[in-house]
This record gives C-alpha cells, sequence and structure tokens, in this order.
C-alpha cells in the first residue's frame, strides 16, 4: 500500500499528520507531504485509511 | 445599543442570524431549511443567501470566481467594491482574494505550523492549571467565564507581545467586531470612525518598532512582501484578525465541549477512564459544535442551486450546518466522541482554511485535559443560565457548574 497527498489539494489541516506521523509530515507552511515515498507498512495501513478518512479536502489517495 | 430587529416568522425567506431564535439553537432551523430549500435568502443586511448543505457550503468555499471574500461579516454596512484597501483588504489575508490571497498567507503559515504551535503548549497547560487553581475550593463555577475565555485571550496575547493586563480591552474589540453587528449603519460607522481599535494597535506598533522583540507583531514589522516592508495598514489589519479571530472562537469551542460534557455522564466517564479518546472527541466537539459560520460577497452575478445571486449580495457560509448534514455525515445530530471518519468543516475548506487551526485544536485538547483531571465529574447548575453568543461566532457565554467529584 501506498499513500499520496495532492499539494494541489492539502491545505494544511493537518489531520493525517497528527493521525499518522509516522506515515506523514508537514513543512513549514503546514502543507502535508508523504514520508518513505508514501510506503505504507503492513501494520500501519489501518492509519493511512483513517488519515485518508479525515482529510476534508480529499487530498489524500491510496494506492494498493 | 443596538437595533432591534423585528422576530423571524419565516426562516426559508426573512432568516436573521442575530434572531433570539438562531442564537438559541440554530440546528433544528438548519436541519429544516436543508431539506427544504436548500438555499435561502433573507433581504435583511441588504440581501443575504444562506446555504445549508455540506456540498453547497463546501462548493462556496472552493468558488474564489464568483464570491469574494473582501468582507467576512454580515452586517448593516456592505462594503462596495471601492470602499476597501483592494486587494489587501481590510484584515489581509482572511479579507483577501487570489493572488494577493497567497502571499500574504504564506506570510503568517510558518507562525501557526504545527511545531511552532507545540512550543506554545506548556504555556498553556500551565495556564489552564492557574485558572483551575484560581478557582480551587468552590463548588460551583462558570466554565465560560471563569475558564474558557481566559485561555485563547491569554495565548493570543502572549503570541502578539501585548499586554497581559489588556485582557479586557480585547474582549471588548472582539465584542465590538463579531457581536454587535445588528447596529444600524450609523451606529456601526461611528464606532468605525472613532478608531478606538486602530489607535490601539498603532501604539503597539510603535512600541515594536522603537523595541523589537520575538513576537508576531516584530514579524510582521519586519516581513518583507516583494522586496517590501509591509503597509502599515497591512500589518495592523493582521494583527486585528489575529487577535479577533483568535479568541472568540476557540472560547467559543472550549466552552461548548464542556456544556456538553456538563450535560453527558457517559462522555465524562469514557475521557476519564479511556484518555486516549481525547483525540476524536475533540474533532467530534469541533463537527458538532463548530463556532465559525464565515461570509463572502457575491463577486458577480451567478445562478446556483436554482437561484440567482446578484453581485453585492452577502452570503452567509456556515460551516458548523455543514457539519450536521446527514447526507455527509452518519448521525449527523449525534455527538460521538470515538467517531473514526470525521472530514469535518469546522476550520473552513480551500484556501482560507483557518490558518490558528493547528492553535485552537491545541488551546481545546489541552483545555479539556486539564479541566477533565480536575474535575472528572460536574453537570450544569441551571440549564436555564446558559447563553449563547449572537453573530457568526456561536458559543456559550455563560456555563454555570456544579462540581460534583473534584480531584
Amino acid at each position: 500500500m501506498r499513500v499520496h497527498v495532492d499539494p494541489e489539494k492539502c491545505q494544511g489541516h493537518n489531520r493525517c499528520y497528527a493521525l499518522a506521523p509516522e506515515l506523514f509530515d508537514v513543512d513549514d507552511l503546514g502543507n502535508a507531504f508523504e514520508l518513505n515515498d508514501g510506503v505504507v507498512p503492513p501494520a500501519l495501513e489501518d492509519k493511512a485509511r483513517r488519515a485518508v478518512a479525515n482529510c476534508p479536502e480529499y487530498a489524500i489517495s491510496i494506492s494498493e | 445599543m443596538t437595533t432591534q430587529h423585528p422576530p423571524v416568522e419565516n426562516w426559508a425567506t426573512d432568516f436573521d442570524h442575530t434572531d433570539p431564535q438562531w442564537v438559541a439553537d440554530p440546528y433544528p432551523i438548519w436541519d429544516e431549511l436543508r431539506s427544504s430549500c436548500p438555499v435561502a435568502h433573507s433581504e435583511r443586511y441588504g440581501g443575504t443567501w444562506l446555504p445549508l448543505r455540506h456540498e453547497d457550503v463546501s462548493a462556496i468555499a472552493y468558488d474564489t470566481e464568483h464570491f469574494t471574500s473582501r468582507s467576512v461579516v454580515v452586517s448593516e454596512v456592505r462594503p462596495g467594491p471601492d470602499d476597501l484597501p483592494a486587494p489587501i483588504g481590510l484584515a489581509p489575508p482572511i479579507t483577501s482574494d487570489p493572488p494577493f490571497h497567497a502571499l500574504a498567507r504564506r506570510l503568517l503559515l510558518p507562525a501557526f505550523s504545527p511545531r511552532r504551535i507545540d512550543a506554545l503548549e506548556p504555556f498553556t497547560r500551565q495556564l489552564c492549571v492557574e485558572l483551575l487553581d484560581a478557582a480551587a475550593g468552590r463548588t460551583e463555577l462558570d466554565a465560560a467565564v471563569d475558564y474558557a475565555q481566559h485561555i485563547p485571550l491569554r495565548v493570543i496575547v502572549r503570541m502578539l507581545g501585548f499586554p497581559q493586563e489588556d485582557a479586557d480591552v480585547f474582549r471588548r474589540f472582539v465584542r465590538m467586531v463579531l457581536e454587535d453587528v445588528d447596529q444600524s449603519p450609523e451606529e456601526r460607522q461611528a464606532v468605525v470612525e472613532e478608531g478606538e481599535l486602530d489607535a490601539y494597535m498603532d501604539a503597539r506598533i510603535a512600541e515594536h518598532l522603537a523595541d523589537p522583540q520575538d513576537d508576531l507583531t516584530s514579524f510582521l514589522l519586519d516581513a518583507e512582501l516583494d522586496g517590501h516592508k509591509l503597509e502599515p495598514a497591512h500589518v495592523r489589519g493582521t494583527m486585528v484578525l489575529l487577535m479577533i479571530a483568535g479568541i472568540d472562537t476557540t472560547w467559543s469551542a472550549i466552552g461548548a465541549s464542556l456544556w456538553h460534557l456538563a450535560q453527558s455522564p457517559a462522555d465524562r466517564r469514557r475521557l476519564v477512564d479511556e484518555p486516549d479518546t481525547m483525540a476524536t472527541a475533540v474533532e467530534e466537539f469541533l463537527r458538532a459544535y463548530a463556532p465559525v459560520t464565515m461570509a463572502r460577497l457575491v463577486a458577480k452575478d451567478f445562478d446556483f442551486q436554482g437561484q440567482r445571486l446578484k453581485e453585492g449580495d452577502w452570503l452567509l457560509l456556515p460551516f458548523p450546518a455543514a457539519n450536521r448534514d446527514p447526507d455527509f455525515f452518519p448521525d449527523a445530530d449525534q455527538v460521538r466522541i470515538d467517531r473514526a471518519e470525521n472530514r469535518h468543516a469546522a476550520f473552513g475548506l480551500g484556501i482560507h482554511r483557518c490558518i490558528g487551526s493547528n492553535l485552537a485544536r491545541m488551546e481545546l485538547r489541552v483545555a479539556l485535559e486539564e479541566w477533565m483531571r480536575r474535575y472528572p465529574d460536574f453537570e450544569l447548575t441551571d440549564p436555564g443560565q446558559v447563553t449563547w453568543s449572537a453573530g457568526q461566532v456561536r458559543g456559550p457565554r455563560c456555563v454555570p457548574v456544579r462540581v460534583l467529584r473534584g480531584d
């Protein structure tokens, strides 16, 4: 599984970073980006899905 | 000293967000309008629109072509195209439109990044403890007056580097800008022309120019756009924005959350027994009791959901109503503090996402953690004594509670 943050859609709500700091980080402007090329370890797949499901801007996508 | 508006009789054609019925409990009004309209219109304030569905609120928030943020507080004074300092607006970046908006916002964002806000947590926690200590031994206190209102106020005063003893002055400014919106145009104009708020800010700016500090005010005075220092009107407008937007809103969120907890023994018990639930609880309180309704002016005539929106019309952008849309949130009218999927719009959507959202969220979480640690069990003294603010920021202004079990 991989996660991807669309920088055009992200408005810096910071929900993904709060829910899954192992998978996402934010820059100085508060915009999110995926860590480790977006690769999600199996143990963190639930967290990844939760991050997706809580983004108000629909900025995060998952590819399996 | 406000003009009395006649009571609303038909919410679909004559709504008024300062009407006592709306102020006391807007949710049934929104639910009814959402299923019947779904975009309501009122002649009040010179013509105002009100979308209710998440889908519509969201579409308008993203549409900066047909809607301008030049003024974001609906009142009897509707600014014309040339009345405000384009493209900045009175309080950049909230009152700015693209493309200037992005520049003004970019400037401020680093000061409100998660890491910068994390650094303020110890100060905030200490402040909460002190407020609770000040009420120690009392079995009755007011969760809004004695606790919630002081927290965001003192944090933003510290961030701006203003004197802590100016708290009362600040409270009055906030009321002036956000709550006295039903004043007549003459009354409101007189307040603006008196210039007290600008004079206060100018005095703080002068102090900081003479003696720069490590705070937001000096940061703004030192900041540059396109190689030039910001214009004084820009600095002052942004300071007013941070002061006003940073206080009433979070005070409302903390107060509404404590108001909810005072009435929900099950949620109190759960937060005490399973403190990790606080993370989802904070988001759920923000969804269910979102304090902030924004506003736009229609920038050009536009057909929207079967209505003809005319250039210059006001439009209320009720994120709190979007957060209660049952087509978007299952059990939208229920507070579920463990709600796992919660794309709430309490901080807005699109380019104007609340710049202080990380700060507000931290303050709300810390305020609730410290309150619950001190008072795991409490109830409303008298639900009839709870009062709510009028205008676009909704929150309880009096929440008298009785302590059932103190720590």
